[in-house]
């Protein structure tokens, strides 16, 4: 009987295997997924349209400060008696941009170096390693705050700095889920019918370490906007009295038993948004494990 | 319903039924046998057959998502399926113990094997101290493995695979159980490797009276061992009985069929596979599971499983039409093969000349020299790590770490295959040992199929898809394949698919390397038929790499038999197998299970015969 290998009691248990973008829509099928796709849907609509339906400007004085909620200021006013509402609603942009930014440029320059140093097992493969394992020994905040401190607190030296601490910790995940994949027969057939080497790797190496990929991004994700949120919380954001969500739990912490709700909304929102992108990561892990399982069985 | 002088019964499978947990699905049902002490016992199936599952149960066992439904697995007077999971963890490693198929996985490799077996003898005696070192040395001393103590303190992984396999048996004999289950014990060892273990098994068993279970896929193997034999299909045993009568006259359609799928070493006929795949469970037809790819089906096979009837003593068929076989001649293989000739003092397509390679400082190849002309199939013949996959990845310019001369068409070529030119790498093509590693798992048959097209710039767009179309034909596949994926198909289609991408870009040196070894005999059967067509219509120079002698006779014109890097024998197929001149080579042959080998062992007898209940 020419069925495959995968013993019988698998063959039902198992759901047909994930692919691709397949893996973003399949994932959408565990109820994690869609409340983390929910909570960072509705975050990143606050931070977008938040400036156009906030009812003040963000630097706008609205009555005297630290003033509790009621009247004219819905969450009540800050330090300074701007609107707290007003600047949260304002606050969330910088953040999700640097954050995605700094994501985005560290998932592309790991996941070439990981894929690149998996591929060639050779010397490059050793001199990419070594030289993200001395990245990866600088703590990531450390990092930003000697960058910034030396520069100046300019949005890409956030990004670039933030970036390079994510590039080692995406690289290693790339060359691990890729070093398998090197060995299989597939990549030694494309070697021997002479398939360019970046065309190995972007188009047969790549594609079969999209799912771990995807989920250290999403991790990443979490941790950055963690970090650039730290930083503004150390003052080091680029506009340091904009509103922002990091900042503005700096200025109103001492007034939080008086005022809370200047601390809590920025809270709250960071919280939302990373809980979302932690679910989110969660969703596609436990897809793509659902994938290797079923591939591990065969 | 034992019968006396045989011991009584060892063990009694009445009526099991497995199920899957979630749905209630029947994945094994009604399977009933009994093995006397001392007796092997030979569960053969294909995978998915539901041979291991069986195996399982007998341990009381499994695996996740299964369910043992019903029925009853009595070992001496205690009733296996009745007892606790606390219980059964006990029972475990004392009366009854698992060999499983793969060693390696089955030692921990973080712990020196000494260690391992001094711990399978703690856990269920109460010996300690010098008594246990000694029980280790005896165990060994059984097993035909060194006694020292550096022996002893190795670690799994530097040991050879047959001795890994002799440290596993060892721990299923070392408390001396009454039943041992074997999972396809010798399914990754050379045939020389295999042979000692089975002798092991063999005389382990008899000498401490031990009712074995011995599951495998490789009816060769098991009519070598195995005094009585069940062959499973789809979860039911379709037919029971001693190994001399299954093997000689088998009474189902599907025993038939099976034996015509093994490749003989003598006379050279075309190998026959089955068509069509065994349906999983859920999807199993409600009457006869084999109907649908049976010959001699008639209405009433489809309509209601047929039952096992006793054709002769101890040989039980579940076949409507059972007389009818057993009265057929039992068909030994297919026509017989007439190769091409070959012309002599043509330019050989391939031609190898002193060929040395090396991994590092090891030299692995030294001096191999070997041609191949166009319209003929030459066989590489090797045990593991005899250098014959070093020689196909030199060849296809993979392993670049070689000196000498290899020619394509008289023409040199480049050690790796970046440096050769486009044309030469379009005329060498490569297909590898495991189907379910060669094909990118990413992408669909067609875009699989359709990457030499592209590589090679041999034709695009709607050109591209008629010739993957008419390549998916020609495999015997159909082009309604393009669109699916690696996953979605069986592995001998993903071996047709993987053909079919050798060929797409008309190849004139073709290599196979341990193509067929991954997959069930009846599958295997079909590949080599179809490579073998393929190669004569094609007239395509074939290097077919194996360790799978009697594979040869059916497929190659010449054998090349290697050793350790060396050629030690070379010429007609005929001739070597028969005749062979090399002490390695006729080791070789003798170390491989047959079942022509197995009957003329036959008539030495056994224990008395112990008919299965049902």
């Amino acid at each position: 009987m020419s069925e495959t290998s995968v013993a019988f009691a698998d063959v039902e248990a198992v759901p047909t295997p994930v692919r691709g973008a397949n893996l973003l829509r399949r994932s959408m099928r565990l109820w994690r997924t869609r409340i983390g796709v929910a909570l960072v849907g509705l975050i990143v609509l606050i931070s977008i349209i938040g400036p156009y339906i906030a009812p003040y400007g963000p630097s706008t004085p609205v009555g005297v400060p630290n003033a509790n909620p009621g009247g004219k200021a819905v969450l009540g006013t800050d330090y300074l008696g701007q609107d707290v509402l007003s600047r949260t609603l304002y606050g969330g942009r910088s953040i999700l941009v640097m954050a995605v930014l700094a994501t985005a440029l560290g998932l592309i320059a790991g996941g070439a170096i990981g894929l690149v140093a998996a591929y060639s097992r050779n010397a490059l493969d050793d001199t990419l390693m070594r030289g993200m394992d001395v990245l990866l020994a600088l703590p990531q905040i450390m990092l930003a705050l000697v960058a910034v401190a030396i520069i100046g607190p300019r949005t890409w030296v956030i990004v670039a700095a933030i970036a390079l601490t994510t590039v080692p910790r995406i690289a290693r995940v790339a060359r691990g889920a890729a070093q398998p994949v090197v060995e299989r027969d597939f990549i030694a057939c494309s070697e021997a019918m002479g398939v360019p080497r970046w065309r190995i790797v972007g188009g047969e190496l790549l594609p079969n370490t999209l799912g771990p990929l995807m989920v250290e991004a999403s991790l990443r994700m979490t941790y950055n906007i963690a970090v650039v949120a730290a930083l503004a919380f150390l003052g080091l954001a680029p506009d340091p009295n904009g509103a922002n969500w990091g900042t503005m739990i700096t200025e109103n912490q001492i007034v939080l038993p008086v005022q809370p709700w200047g601390t809590l909304a920025p809270i709250i929102a960071i919280a939302l948004l990373t809980m979302g992108t932690g679910l989110i990561g969660d969703g596609i892990a436990r897809t793509a494990a659902g994938i290797d399982r079923a591939r591990g069985e065969e | 319903m034992s019968t006396p002088g045989a011991g009584g019964t060892a063990v009694a499978v009445q009526d099991l039924e497995i199920a899957i947990e979630s749905t209630g699905t029947p994945v094994v049902s009604d399977v009933s046998f009994t093995i006397t002490p001392g007796e092997i016992f030979g569960v053969v199936g294909e995978s998915g057959s539901g041979k291991t599952t069986v195996g399982l149960a007998l341990l009381g066992h499994a695996r996740r998502g299964l369910r043992i439904a019903g029925g009853s697995v009595r070992l001496g007077e205690q009733s296996i399926l009745d007892l606790s999971e606390e219980q059964l963890r006990l029972l475990r490693g004392t009366l009854v113990s698992y060999v499983p198929q793969d060693p390696a996985s089955s030692l921990n490799p973080a712990l020196r094997i000494g260690l391992q077996l001094r711990e399978v003898i703690e856990a269920h005696t109460s010996l300690a101290g010098r008594a246990v070192d000694d029980r280790v040395a005896e165990m060994m001393a059984e097993v035909a493995l060194p006694v020292d103590r550096a022996f002893l303190r190795r670690y799994p992984h530097e040991l050879s695979g047959g001795q890994q396999q002799r440290v596993g048996l060892a721990m299923a004999f070392a408390n001396r159980p009454r039943l041992i289950v074997l999972d396809e014990p010798t399914t990754g060892l050379d045939v020389t490797t295999q042979a000692h273990v089975l002798s092991t098994v063999r005389d382990l068993a008899e000498l401490h009276n031990v009712a074995a279970l011995y599951v495998s896929h490789d009816l060769a193997v098991v009519a070598t061992l195995a005094r009585r034999v069940a062959v499973m299909y789809a979860g039911r045993v379709v037919e029971i009985g001693t190994a001399d009568e299954l093997f000689q006259s088998a009474g189902h359609p599907y025993t038939r069929r099976l034996i015509g799928a093994i490749p003989r070493l003598t006379g050279g006929r075309s190998l026959v596979g089955i068509p069509g795949r065994a349906a999983s469970p859920g999807r199993r037809p409600h009457g006869c599971a084999f109907a649908p790819r049976c010959s001699l089906r008639v209405e009433q096979c489809e309509t209601a499983m047929p039952p096992l009837v006793m054709v002769g003593p101890d040989h039980e068929v579940r076949c409507i039409r059972a007389a009818e076989v057993l009265s057929g001649q039992q068909s030994r293989a297919g026509d017989p093969v007439t190769m091409p000739s070959v012309a002599e003092g043509e330019q050989p397509a391939l031609r190898l000349t002193d060929v040395v390679a090396s991994y590092g400082r090891t030299e692995v190849l030294h001096s191999v020299s070997l041609s191949v002309a166009a319209h003929e199939c030459v066989a590489l013949v090797g045990e593991s790590g005899s250098g014959k996959t070093t020689v196909a990845r030199s060849i296809a310019g993979l392993h670049r770490d070689w000196t000498g001369a290899i020619a394509l068409s008289g023409t040199e070529l480049r050690r790796a295959a970046r440096q050769r030119s486009g044309e030469e790498r379009r005329r060498i093509n490569y297909i590898f040992q495991n189907p379910y590693g060669s094909l990118n798992p990413r992408q669909t048959i067609g875009q699989i199929i359709g990457q030499p097209l592209r590589v090679f710039g041999t034709a695009s767009g709607r050109e591209a898809d008629r010739r993957i179309a008419e390549m998916l034909e020609r495999v015997s596949l159909t082009a309604g394949y393009a669109p699916r994926y690696p996953d979605q198909l069986s592995g001998g289609e993903r071996q047709r698919v993987a053909i079919a991408r050798a060929l797409v870009a008309d190849p004139t040196v073709l290599i196979c390397d341990e193509v067929t070894s991954a997959l069930d005999v009846s599958v295997q059967a079909a590949i080599v038929e179809l490579l073998g067509s393929l190669q004569r219509d094609l007239g395509l120079a074939m290097l077919f790499i194996t360790h799978n002698l009697p594979l040869v006779r059916s497929i190659a014109q010449r054998v090349l038999v290697m050793s350790q890097g060396v050629i030690v024998e070379e010429g007609d197929t005929g001739q070597v197998l028969t005749d062979p001149r090399d002490p390695y080579t006729r080791q070789l042959l003798a170390n491989t299970p047959s079942l022509e080998a197995a009957a003329s062992e036959a008539g030495l007898g056994g224990p008395p015969a112990d008919i299965a209940g049902g």
